[in-house]
């Protein structure tokens, strides 16, 4: 009996780590969530009503790549909320393998950066496996149905906006404004892995 | 007290043999000078990591032990950092004397990682640590963070015994 048991186990654990390898991949309909944010409240996508598209980016206060871009996100906000595109900020790490992710922390950033989207914690890390997650920043942009249309990296240079050639994120959001697929679709970064125990 | 004074002094010497850390601006140029003719005997480790990574730094010093294991064997390594490269002066050099590493470590300074992620390998979703262990045309990829030299040692030597 026992081990009949340990075999369900395994097939359990096998189970999820499959799904947490796989994520999504673009055309999949995303999973909405509820997630605790940095004002305090609990914050879902079916909150963010009349919304045309949802900007899910993972992202935390710690990671280098992360840091370069919260400016960026702060101007992809300005540019696209007023035309229905939210960007809502996740953090997916584990704070006590990184205590600078605490949700205090996240707190402290949001309001030296002044954040204005939701920066939410993933509370038990249960979402970023779901999206298939794998560093940070890394963006999954959906369209209203929640239809999985772009995932990737936010522009072509990391380190420099200056040198940026082309913005994979804004011209993915002004694809689907026009009514077409994003391309490219999907794009890679280097970024930190997602820190869990 | 002596023995400490010896470790001190022998940790001070090891620490002026350091060598320089070439930068790589394109990735292509990297990838032509050290990735390419490799010698088909060869074991290559390609580890990338950066100084504020902490996985990749936890990970260092078995990379670092196997350089010292197979040392002048058919074996080569080389550590590229992804660190930004005006920080080279102010924080990679100086945490390479810190830790005393003496493997080969460049930097790659490409910010355009969507043009050549794929390059190093298609599967990699980006995240750091990587590592290539390659041999011929042989080619293994890792992209997760190892826990022992021993652990790291029994990878190469899938390649190297071969």
């Amino acid at each position: 009996m026992k081990s009949l048991i340990n075999t369900f186990l395994l097939a359990l654990l096998i189970g999820v780590t499959v799904t947490a390898q796989n994520g999504y991949k673009v055309g999949d309909t995303a999973a909405d969530f509820s997630l605790k944010g940095v004002d305090g409240n609990m914050h879902s996508l079916a909150d963010m009503k009349d919304a045309k598209g949802y900007i899910v980016t993972f992202t935390c206060n710690h990671c280098p790549y992360a840091i370069m871009y919260e400016d960026r996100l702060i101007s992809i906000q300005n540019e696209f909320e007023p035309k229905g595109y939210q960007v809502v900020a996740i953090n997916p790490n584990d704070p006590e393998v990184k205590p600078e992710d605490s949700f205090d922390n996240m707190v402290i950033r949001a309001e030296e950066k002044k954040f204005n989207f939701p920066y939410l914690i993933d509370d038990g890390q249960k979402v970023y496996p779901v999206y298939g997650a794998t560093k940070t920043p890394h963006v999954f942009l959906l369209d209203n149905k929640l239809e999985v249309k772009y995932i990737g990296a936010i522009d072509d240079n990391a380190r420099s906006a200056d040198d940026v050639e082309e913005r994979y994120l804004a011209n993915a959001i002004n694809a689907l404004e026009s009514g077409t697929n994003p391309n490219p679709s999907t794009t890679k970064a280097i970024g930190c892995g997602i820190k869990s125990k | 007290m002596k023995k400490y004074f010896l470790i001190f002094f022998f940790s001070f010497t090891t620490g002026l043999s350091f060598s320089q850390v070439k930068v790589y601006e394109k990735y292509d140029e990297m990838e032509s000078e050290l990735l390419t003719n490799l010698s088909p005997d060869t074991t290559y480790v390609i580890n990338f990591w950066a100084t504020w990574c902490r996985p990749c730094i936890k990970e260092l010093p078995y990379f670092e032990e196997l350089n010292a294991l197979y040392e002048g064997q058919a074996f080569k390594q080389i550590l590229v950092s992804l660190d930004d490269p005006k920080k080279l002066e102010s924080k990679v050099i100086p945490f390479l004397k810190k830790n005393k590493i003496e493997s080969n470590v460049v930097l790659l300074a490409d910010g355009k990682a969507n043009s050549w992620i794929d390059k190093v390998e298609s599967s990699w979703s980006g995240a750091i640590p990587i590592t290539l262990i390659l041999r011929g045309n042989e080619k293994n990829f890792y992209e997760k963070e190892f826990h022992s030299t021993f652990e790291l040692e029994e990878e190469m030597l899938l390649l190297f015994n071969n």
